[in-house]
């Protein structure tokens, strides 16, 4: 088709499904953080607890998720460790965030030199793969939950700093501000009620996806005995239990996984939903 | 009677990037002089890369150029600090050309218009909320659109709006730049109008920066005309428009069909 | 009927809009002239032209017709659409970049279109391309066909864009605000350029922009439209000397290159306002 010249056609009208994900994503991290949170109360068994009788059980009325290799509550665990995996994962992110926000709008903002010296160091950072830099952190630091919140923060921090410096920037061009400048405003204060509220969106929906890639990773760094330690069990390391009797008793391995599978679905509808909601403002041009 | 704003031999360059031992630079100001008077209004015309825009945020002190001076009062405007800087952008106000992006979409329009007066600390709340209110009377707005976000209103009215922040703090001069391109002719001649009104009423100073020489005829009094840089011409208005000295005015002149093409439909 | 380009009474309405975007139109364009459509925004000129081509959106309900050279393109299948669309009627728009692939050369574009509709061998379609551009004023065309959009200024991109949309010879170019992006001293050019492409190649232009001042230059003919409907239509020079719609009265007279220094512009009278007329309309 003759490429020249002709448009398409104007998009249709956004539909009405972002309020939905959002609605879907943000029930279900409540559930699930509910859950996590009354985990002392929810759970029927102490998670250590070993029931001797019924090691490896199958899902029953005792066990409803059924029981492990030393006869504990699997129930029980996946919701201590899906506490412990939440906490991690969205203080991780929230700590990124701290830093992420101020650095990023202050590149945008300003440009020159401070961007530059901001962008190359993010850059030095996210040179490092992900997995290299945390289990790095950790050899350093010792293992722990603390440390492996650390190590996600770090991670990524460049990449949310990158979005609110792209947000930063684009806002930044526009007249309003130059015009609140030549009204008395100093710089603190446009950043602060100009800039960030303009370019905070596409910030929030990365913080969201990335959570439920903090998961991930803290599973993955959990899985090889990095991340939450005993006695606390962490989502991560019961699938590394698990792996062993996958074919016996399945149950150890499924229930765990799957609450991954949820957080991080969750997080994920949160983000998307997030993302359709914000983009026909159009910050991010 | 001393001149307001006196610009003298004005020189800015953009880097445009390449590497740092090559980078290319272009010339936006090439050694610009002018002057206004109180309450005068000057029509500054240009296409584009003429510098125009360039010379008005710098007379608003948005932008230090690399060599020269813009003197405001008197003063010169490189040497303000603190407070007197503040003062000076008390005195000295913008009005922007794109309807859209002047005015920030989160903010109801009510408060972008006393963001000088927070800015500054002018008056007391109840005393912002008045003037906000004044404001609204003397560019034509209905009061009951400041809480209004600018995306619920008219190209007109967003444009009154961006008039009414610009007179907040009160000043003396302001720079407007292609402050009615955006807009239908319709609603052009309205902000039009409206800007003679406040030149007569308020006695206030402007620099209107446009491409639009038939704007600028309407609404100036004197006239400088730049191009790449550089001003080729200044002058009274009827002066210039009648008997152009230089060559680019005149193409200026005769490229513009609205000042010869369309016959005055008043004439007979 | 014998136009080239007829619409009959053409009604153009959009999903959720009270109004309609093109109220009633019937306009008979004749062969070989350059008509100018004017009006401000929302008042549906661009919305017209884009119904000629069936570049309206899917949501558009458009009911009336439009016949090209006696044929119906109301109604068109896209394939059969596809046909037309730059052999027998071109369109340029606004912003020549938005037209132009940046990452290709421009020489390749043009020759592109020729062979969307020629069987032509690809060296006989870059050679015609070059040609084109020769034609529209862009000197050293060989060489330059080789060069991607970015290295041309904006009046020069344009150009290209018109040696793109006269590629085939059409019968009929529609130019939406076509100029209303580039410099005074090269609006008058471009507009120069149509004209003169248009009176060798014998095209029927339809000009569509708010601007008085570019129809008064190079129009035979100039409708005015307002709130979708079309309000008069009068020969170039008849308009601006004895307009008879108080609305296009109103907008001649709002002109502050005509009206005397420092005077008061005349205000459109409410009832006209697009205010009164309520939301809806597509932009002009």
């Amino acid at each position: 088709m003759t490429s020249l010249g002709l448009p398409a056609p104007p998009a249709r009208a956004p539909q009405r499904r972002p309020g939905r994900l959002i609605l879907l994503g943000l029930l279900a991290l409540l559930i699930l953080g509910a859950a996590a949170a009354a985990a002392p109360w929810l759970a029927p068994w102490d998670p250590e607890e070993m029931d001797v009788m019924g090691v490896m059980g199958p899902p029953s009325a005792a066990h409803p998720f059924g029981s492990d290799v030393m006869g504990r509550d699997v129930l029980s665990r996946v919701l201590f460790a899906l506490r412990a995996s939440l906490l991690v994962s969205t203080s991780a992110v929230a700590a990124s965030l701290l830093v992420a926000v101020p650095l990023g709008l202050l590149a945008g903002y300003f440009g020159t030199w401070v961007d530059s010296v901001v962008s190359r160091g993010l850059d030095m950072i996210l040179v490092l793969p992900a997995m290299l830099l945390a289990i790095t952190f950790i050899a350093i630091l010792g293992p722990g939950s603390v440390v492996a919140a650390l190590a996600i923060a770090v991670i990524y921090l460049p990449i949310l700093a990158r979005v609110m410096r792209t947000g930063a920037l684009v806002v930044t061009r526009n007249d309003y501000v130059l015009g609140a400048r030549a009204r008395g405003a100093s710089h603190l204060r446009v950043l602060l009620t100009h800039v960030l509220p303009n370019a905070l969106g596409p910030v929030v929906v990365q913080a969201s996806i990335l959570a439920g890639f903090a998961l991930q990773l803290e599973a993955g760094l959990s899985f090889l005995g990095l991340g939450v330690q005993p006695p606390t069990p962490s989502l991560g390391s019961m699938l590394a239990e698990g792996r062993d009797v996958l074919t016996i008793a399945p149950w150890v391995e499924v229930f765990p996984g799957l609450a991954i599978v949820l957080a991080v679905l969750a997080f994920t509808l949160l983000g998307e939903g997030l993302r359709q909601a914000f983009d026909p403002e159009g910050v991010a041009e | 009677m001393a001149d307001l704003l006196r610009v003298e031999n004005l020189r800015k360059t953009f880097a445009l990037g390449g590497p740092p031992w090559a980078r290319r630079r272009v010339v936006a100001l090439d050694g610009v002089s002018l002057s206004l008077g109180r309450g005068r209004t000057l029509g500054l015309v240009g296409e584009s890369g003429s510098g125009k825009s360039t010379l008005g945020r710098c007379i608003l002190g948005l932008t230090k150029p690399d060599e020269g001076s813009v003197v405001f009062d008197g003063t010169d405007v490189a040497s303000l600090r603190g407070r007197r800087l503040q003062e000076f952008r008390r005195r000295v106000q913008p009005v922007f050309q794109d309807p859209w992006g002047s005015l920030d979409p989160r903010w109801t329009v009510g408060r972008s218009v006393r963001e000088a007066l927070d800015c500054f600390g002018i008056g007391t709340g109840a005393d912002r909320d008045r003037r906000v209110l004044d404001l609204f009377h003397r560019v034509g707005l209905d009061p009951a659109l400041a809480g209004r976000r600018p995306t619920r209103l008219s190209g007109g009215q967003r444009q009154r709006v961006a008039i009414a922040a610009a007179l907040a703090s009160g000043p003396e001069l302001i720079v407007a730049d292609e402050p009615v391109s955006a807009l239908d002719m319709s609603v052009q001649a309205q902000i039009l109008n409206l800007f003679l009104d406040l030149r007569q009423d308020l006695g206030v100073a402007s620099v209107f920066v446009t491409h639009d020489l038939g704007v600028v005829k309407h609404v100036s009094d004197e006239v400088a005309v730049m191009f790449q840089g550089r001003l080729v011409e200044t002058g009274e208005v009827d002066e210039v428009m009648d008997r152009p000295r230089h060559d680019y005015t005149r193409t200026l002149l005769a490229a513009n069909p609205a000042l010869h093409a369309i016959p005055d439909p008043r004439s007979p | 009927m014998s136009g080239l380009l007829s619409f009959s009474d053409v009604t153009v309405r959009f999903a959720g809009q009270e109004r309609p975007a093109v109220d009633g139109v019937t306009l008979d364009l004749r062969a070989g002239e350059m008509f100018g459509l004017v009006g401000e925004s929302g008042s549906g000129k661009s919305t017209l032209a884009n119904a000629v081509l069936g570049l309206l959106p899917g949501s558009a309900q458009v009911t009336g017709s439009i016949r090209l050279n006696g044929r119906e393109v109301l109604g068109l299948s896209e394939e059969e659409l596809r046909q037309v669309r730059g052999d027998e009627a071109a369109m340029i728009f606004q912003d020549a970049s938005a037209s132009l692939d940046p990452t290709w050369p421009v020489g390749d574009q043009i020759a592109e279109t020729i062979r969307a509709h020629r069987p032509v061998s690809r060296r006989e379609a870059e050679r015609r391309a070059v040609e084109l551009m020769a034609e529209v004023g862009i000197p050293d065309a060989a060489r330059r066909s080789r060069e991607a959009p970015h290295r041309f200024s904006g009046g020069m991109r344009q150009r290209i864009v018109i040696a793109a949309a006269l590629a085939n010879d059409p019968r009929l170019l529609i130019a939406d605000e076509p100029t209303t992006a580039l410099d005074v001293t090269i609006q008058a050019q471009v507009l120069q350029l149509i004209d003169r492409l248009r009176r060798d190649h014998g095209t029927t232009v339809l000009l569509i922009t708010h601007d008085l001042g570019v129809v008064a230059q190079v129009c035979d003919r100039v409708g005015v439209m307002r709130g979708g409907r079309l309000l008069e239509v009068a020969m170039g020079a008849n308009l601006f000397a004895r307009p008879t719609h108080p609305y296009t009265r109103a907008l001649l007279a709002a002109n502050p290159a005509t009206a005397p220094r420092g005077s008061r512009l005349p205000v459109i009278p409410p009832e006209w306002s697009v205010e009164s007329l309520g939301p809806g309309g597509a932009d002009g």
